[in-house]
């Protein structure tokens, strides 16, 4: 039994007197421990996604099953209290700004009933965890921006909770701050064993933490898999935009259009030889680099390159079982047009 | 001019202003503050949407509101008597100074609350927070600068208002300025009254206005 279990989710609006369709027919497991990506554009319904997991977005259809409990079976009092076990963090932080900040970490606790010596200990621990116990009297708006994820951090996790849910956490911040803030999540699930889905529409933060990731695109589920398997060999167009970080698909300028584009990602291991120089010693044919990137994914350095490659399909065909006896992940991006 | 007995009137004046003011402002909080909490709570996008409590409540706001302060008084004669068992007085003029202020007090609370920024009330349901909690810990908290500026201008309002009763007999330094300016022209004697309520007036916006600055946490 995974840990949550979403089952053939469909969430419908109603906007100015025609429906529509955020979720359609959702169907995902989490397991436990895991830190799970979802992907999309914004409008795809990822935010619908991550608030029907805990119920904040009743579904129309469909089922969602926190630890084998169907929530839509509990009364709202046994929601209230399954809330508990299910922690938020927020795109806009949604601290109360008429709280310091230890209070705010306490008020999970406080509306839970604990007693508010013990809430404050409870508080304390976990501005030690995010690293800001010296700002414990401070005011959200004397806080930087990944200041205050860090005290919602604390606040989410006040209950011990076994489940993190981040809608868009770091999009508002700035890079480095979102890899700080990133690292923090990383160290909480390995250190708690909490389980975290993280929503984001950037590619990076998925790279960066993740070990499983989902696309969604247009309320439909349309790719899933390890993040290894999606980065190498990516087989939606959505799954190419959003790791190539374009608004539109792989679609090189006009005069390039002749050329069979392929992409390539290098591993580790494979990043000694040089095989471009190699292909082009060998083959005795122009390859023209149209871009290249280097990236994190998931702890392992990974390359990739957009090739393209000379017209005559016989040197394509060889290239390519070239670089893939190379060991190397290769997708056709575009064909002759 | 201004003998012992004046002045001893202008203090019972003053006296009384005070008490119709405080007194029909915390009254009219004692209905407006709930009232308010059930329109925004109620409203379209609220905790708990209810169309027709909201419909009923909105209604019957804007039509006490839609009166002018001097009919309802003259309106409301027989429901006060038979609630003090007279109509004129100080007691008597807090009747419906009450009746007016409840619904304009309830109009400022939801506003107020309306501030409140939605995705914090999001987080706080995220925790497992009930509704009352959501409304007494987060929405009422949240507010509180706009709630005490809503106080501020209310109790404002109220002084302003408690004078106006001093034409049908409500007493306090209205009902002075009326009896001596007006019917027997005696104009210092009004003017005092008048700069009376100008210095109260002041004394509670200055008082309100650092209160509010006072509890505001959001921006220092």
């Amino acid at each position: 039994m995974s840990e949550i279990e979403i089952k053939n989710l469909t969430k419908k609006f109603e906007a100015g007197g025609h429906t529509v369709v955020a979720l359609d027919d959702v169907n995902l497991n989490i397991e436990k421990g895991e830190i799970y990506g979802i992907i999309g554009m914004s409008g795809a319904g990822k935010s619908t996604l991550v608030r029907s997991i805990n119920y904040l977005e009743v579904p129309n259809e469909g089922r969602v099953l926190i630890d084998g409990t169907d929530l839509s079976k509990l009364s709202d009092k046994e929601l209230r209290i399954k809330r508990r076990d299910i922690g938020m963090i927020f795109q806009g932080f949604n601290l109360l700004e008429q709280k310091n900040v230890i209070d705010n970490v306490c008020f999970p606790l406080e509306i839970s009933g604990m007693k508010k010596k013990k809430a404050r200990e409870k508080a304390r621990e976990l501005l030690e965890t995010v690293n800001l116990s010296e700002k414990e009297k401070s005011y959200p708006s004397q806080l930087s921006g990944g200041q205050k994820q860090r005290v919602a951090i604390a606040r989410a996790l006040a209950t011990n909770p076994s489940i993190l849910l981040c809608d868009e956490a770091t999009s508002a911040l700035d890079p480095q701050t979102t890899a700080s803030i990133l690292s923090l999540l990383k160290e909480i699930n390995e250190k708690l064993n909490i389980t975290i889905v993280v929503i984001t529409h950037q590619m990076s933060v998925i790279t960066d933490i993740c070990t499983r990731v989902a696309i969604i695109e247009n309320g439909k589920l349309v790719e899933e898999g390890t993040v290894e398997e999606v980065f190498d060999s990516p087989k939606t167009d959505i799954a190419r935009e959003l790791i190539s970080n374009k608004k539109e698909s792989y679609s090189p300028i006009e005069s390039l259009k002749a050329e069979k584009v392929i992409r390539i990602v290098f591993s580790e291991n494979s990043a000694f030889e040089p095989v471009i120089s190699n292909v082009i010693l060998k083959f005795n044919a122009p390859v023209n680099i149209l871009g290249a990137d280097t990236r994190d994914v998931g702890g392992k350095a990974k390359g990739e390159m957009l090739l393209g490659l000379p017209d005559d399909e016989q040197l394509q065909h060889d290239i390519i079982r070239y670089l893939k006896e190379r060991k190397l992940t290769v997708t056709e991006v575009r064909d002759n047009v | 001019m201004f003998d012992q007995k004046v002045i001893g009137m202008l203090l019972e004046g003053i006296r009384d202003t005070l008490y119709m003011t405080l007194a029909s402002t915390l009254l009219g909080y004692a209905i407006g503050l709930p009232l308010g909490i059930v329109l925004n709570v109620t409203k379209a996008g609220g905790l708990a949407p209810n169309k027709i409590i909201y419909r009923v409540l909105d209604i019957f706001c804007n039509i006490i509101r839609s009166i002018p302060f001097l009919i309802l008084l003259i309106l409301l004669i027989p429901f006060t008597r038979a609630l003090v068992g007279q109509s004129y007085g100080s007691t008597a003029t807090i009747v419906p100074l009450v009746v007016c202020a409840a619904p304009y007090i309830a109009r400022m609370v939801e506003s107020a609350l309306n501030e409140v920024d939605a995705g914090v009330i999001e987080a706080a349901r995220a925790m497992g927070a009930s509704n009352m909690q959501i409304i007494f810990k987060v929405l009422l908290v949240e507010a509180k600068t706009s709630l005490v500026t809503g106080a501020t201008i209310t109790t404002g309002v109220l002084l302003g208002y408690s004078a106006m009763s001093g034409t049908v007999g409500g007493g306090g330094l209205g009902d002075i300025a009326v009896r001596y300016g007006y019917y027997r022209w005696q104009t210092d004697i009004m003017i005092v009254t008048v700069i009376l309520l100008i210095v109260i007036f002041q004394i509670i916006q200055n008082l309100g206005t650092k209160v509010a600055i006072g509890i505001d946490h959001r921006k220092k």
